[in-house]
C-alpha cells in the first residue's frame, strides 16, 4: 500500500471508531427498548433483540409508573406540547420585532440595552430559580403549564433577539429608506418587507427555541406541579422509580419518545440546527 | 440604521419594545438582585428577609457538601472541557480531508446535541449499569474478572458524567470548529504543501493557530456549559452516591428546593453566577466592541 493509502486508510478507521461510539447508545437504547426483560438480563449490551417487540414501548406511554402515578409517560408528553408551541411561537415573535428596532430603528441607548441583555443568554439560570418561583406564586401560575410558558417565553427573548438582530443587520437600510420614502410606515414595513426576507432566520430561531424548551429540565422540575410536568421530568422519573424489578426496556422505550420530537426535527433540518448552534456560540 | 423619519415614527418602535425589554431586565438583573439579596437574609424554609449579612456565604464555604461540589466541578469541568475541545477539534480536522460522506459523518456526530440531556443520562446509566451493561458485556467476552462500577462508587462516578458529557457536546465542538476551518483560505495550506511540509506540520504550525478566535469562543460557550451543568447529573447519578457527583448546580438545587435551604441556595447560585460572569464579560465586551 502506498503510503497516502495508508493514511486514508488509517483516517477512515478513526472516523468509523468515533462514529460507533457516537451511535453505540442510540443502537443500545433502541434494541434494549424492542426486547423483554428475560433478554435483556440474558442477552448483552449489543445482541440484537430475538424476538422484537413493541411492548416497551406501549408500556413507557401508557402504563409505566412514574413515582406513585402508573400512567406512563404520555400525559407528560403532552404537557410538553402544550408548553412547547405556545413558547416557542410567542418568544420567536418577541425576538423578531426587537431584532428589527434594533437593527433598523436605533434609538439613543438601543445598543447599550442590546449588550445588556446579551448576558441573559449566558447567565446561569440558578440565579433567577428561587425568586421566580415566588414571582410565579404572586401571580398565581405557579405550578401551571401557563407558569412555564412565561418563564421559557421571558428567558428565551435574549437569545431570540440575539438571532434576528444579527440576521438583520445584514439587510440593506436603502430597503427600509425606499419604503419610506413610499409612504410606508414601521408596521408596515415590517410586515411587507421584512418578514417576508426572514425566512431562514424564522426556521433557525424556531428550531433552536423548539429543541431549548422540549429539552428544558430545569424549569420543568423547579416550576411545574403534579398537572404539568414536561416529558423530561417525567422521563427522569420514571427511570428514577424504584421498584423491586428494573425495567430497562421500558426506560429505554421512553428515553426515545422524549427525544423523537428533536431528533425528528434534527434529522429533517439538521442545517439549520446547526446554523442556530453555531449563532447562539458565536456572535455572528 | 434608519434615522430622521416622521413623527410617530421616533416613538413607535421605543414602546414597540418597551415592554419586552423591561420584562427581560427585570427578569435578569431584577431577579439577580433579588436572589443576591435573599443569599445576605437569614432565610432557611422560606424567604426571610432579615439581613444577616455574608453569614450564609460563611456557612456555604463551610460546608463539606458544596467543597465535594467545587472539587467534582474542577474534575468535571476540566475533563469536559478539555475532552469536548481535544476531541471536537480532531473530528473537525479529520472530518476536513475531503472526506466522501462528510454530511452523514456530520449528522451522526453531532446528533446527542439535538436531544436532552436527561435522554442521554438515562442511556449511559443503562450503558454504564455494573452487572448487566458494560460489565456484563465484556465478561461474556470472555474477560470474566472484568469490573467497571464506577457509577456506583463515589470516587470515580464523577468521571462517569464527564465521559456522557465528552459524549454529549463533543459534535457540538466539531461544528463550531469546522465552521472555522471552512472559513481558511486553501491556497495557504496548498502553497505550504509546495513547500513540502507534511500535514499534521500544517495544521499544528498554520491551521490551528488561525483558528484562535474560533478557539477561544469555543472555550467561553463550553465552560459556561459546564458551570451550568445540571440535567446529565440529575439523570445519571441524581447527585449520588451520597453526594459524591454533587456540582454546583446540583448543590444549589438540592439545598433551594428540598432541604429547605434557600439561603444557602441562593448564596450557591450567586456564587455559579459570579464565576460565569468572570468568564463571559470580558469575552461579550470584546465582541460587541469589535462590532464597533
Amino acid at each position: 500500500m502506498s503510503r497516502h493509502a495508508m493514511q486514508r486508510a488509517l483516517l477512515w478507521a478513526l472516523l468509523l471508531l468515533f462514529a460507533a461510539w457516537f451511535l453505540t447508545p442510540l443502537y443500545v437504547m433502541l434494541t434494549t427498548s424492542l426486547k423483554d426483560m428475560d433478554q435483556v438480563r440474558a442477552g448483552s449490551l449489543l445482541s440484537l433483540p430475538t424476538s422484537p417487540s413493541l411492548e416497551a414501548w406501549a408500556r413507557a406511554w401508557s402504563s409505566a409508573c412514574t413515582g406513585t402515578d402508573c400512567g406512563g409517560l404520555k400525559p407528560f408528553f403532552m404537557n410538553s406540547v402544550l408548553m412547547v408551541v405556545p413558547a416557542v411561537l410567542v418568544s420567536t415573535a418577541i425576538g423578531s420585532v426587537n431584532g428589527y428596532v434594533l437593527s433598523k430603528w436605533r434609538f439613543r441607548g438601543s445598543e447599550t440595552m442590546f449588550a445588556l441583555m446579551l448576558f441573559g443568554v449566558f447567565m446561569p439560570m440558578q440565579v433567577v430559580l428561587l425568586p421566580m418561583s415566588q414571582v410565579l406564586g404572586w401571580l398565581g401560575i405557579a405550578s401551571s403549564i401557563w407558569g412555564l410558558i412565561l418563564v421559557h417565553v421571558v428567558a428565551g427573548i435574549p437569545s431570540t433577539t440575539l438571532f434576528f438582530r444579527n440576521y438583520y443587520v445584514g439587510l440593506p437600510d436603502e430597503l427600509i429608506k425606499a419604503a419610506m420614502l413610499d409612504g410606508a410606515g414601521f408596521w408596515k414595513i415590517f410586515t411587507r418587507i421584512v418578514l417576508p426576507l426572514s425566512t431562514p432566520i424564522l426556521v433557525v430561531t424556531l428550531i433552536w427555541q423548539f429543541t431549548n424548551i422540549w429539552n428544558d429540565f430545569l424549569y420543568g422540575v423547579v416550576f411545574s406541579g403534579a398537572d404539568s410536568k414536561p416529558v423530561t421530568v417525567g422521563l427522569n422519573n420514571l427511570a428514577n422509580t424504584s421498584s423491586s424489578v428494573k425495567e430497562y426496556n421500558v426506560d429505554m422505550a421512553a428515553a426515545l419518545i422524549a427525544a423523537l420530537p428533536t431528533l425528528f426535527v434534527y434529522v429533517v433540518a439538521g442545517k439549520y440546527f446547526v446554523r442556530g448552534l453555531t449563532a447562539g456560540a458565536v456572535k455572528g | 440604521m434608519v434615522s430622521s423619519s416622521p413623527a410617530g415614527a421616533r416613538w413607535l418602535p421605543k414602546l414597540v419594545v418597551a415592554p419586552s425589554f423591561v420584562l427581560s431586565f427585570l427578569f435578569i438583573y431584577g431577579l439577580i438582585a433579588w436572589n443576591g439579596y435573599l443569599s445576605l437574609s437569614a432565610s432557611r424554609l422560606l424567604p426571610n428577609y432579615e439581613f444577616v449579612g455574608l453569614e450564609q456565604y460563611v456557612r456555604l464555604f463551610d460546608n463539606e457538601r458544596f467543597h465535594v461540589a467545587l472539587v467534582n466541578m474542577g474534575i468535571f469541568g476540566t475533563l469536559f472541557i478539555g475532552g469536548s475541545m481535544a476531541l471536537g477539534l480532531l473530528l473537525a480536522i479529520l472530518l476536513d480531508q475531503k472526506i466522501r460522506a462528510e454530511g452523514l459523518l456530520r449528522t451522526i456526530y453531532l446528533y446527542p446535541m439535538a436531544i436532552s440531556f436527561i435522554v442521554t443520562g438515562t442511556a449511559w446509566k443503562w450503558i454504564l449499569n455494573p452487572g448487566l451493561g458494560l460489565e456484563h458485556l465484556v465478561q461474556q467476552w470472555g474477560f470474566e474478572n472484568f469490573s467497571f462500577g464506577w457509577l456506583v462508587d463515589p470516587e470515580m462516578a464523577i468521571y462517569c458524567v464527564a465521559i456522557a458529557g465528552v459524549w454529549q457536546s463533543a459534535g457540538f465542538v466539531m461544528a463550531l470548529f469546522l465552521a472555522g476551518l471552512r472559513g481558511i483560505d486553501d491556497s495557504i495550506i496548498k502553497a505550504a504543501q509546495v513547500d513540502g511540509a507534511s500535514l499534521p506540520l500544517i495544521y499544528w504550525r498554520i491551521v490551528i493557530p488561525t483558528l484562535r478566535p474560533v478557539f477561544f469562543s469555543t472555550l467561553m460557550v463550553v465552560s459556561h456549559l459546564a458551570i451550568k451543568s445540571f440535567d446529565l447529573v440529575m439523570a445519571l447519578t441524581a447527585g449520588g452516591p451520597g453526594f459524591a457527583t454533587d456540582l454546583p448546580a446540583t448543590f444549589m438545587y438540592a439545598m433551594a428546593f428540598s432541604r429547605g435551604q434557600i439561603g444557602l441556595g441562593a448564596a450557591s447560585a450567586t456564587v455559579m453566577l459570579a464565576t460565569v460572569a468572570a468568564i463571559v464579560v470580558p469575552y461579550l465586551y470584546s465582541e460587541l466592541r469589535a462590532k464597533r
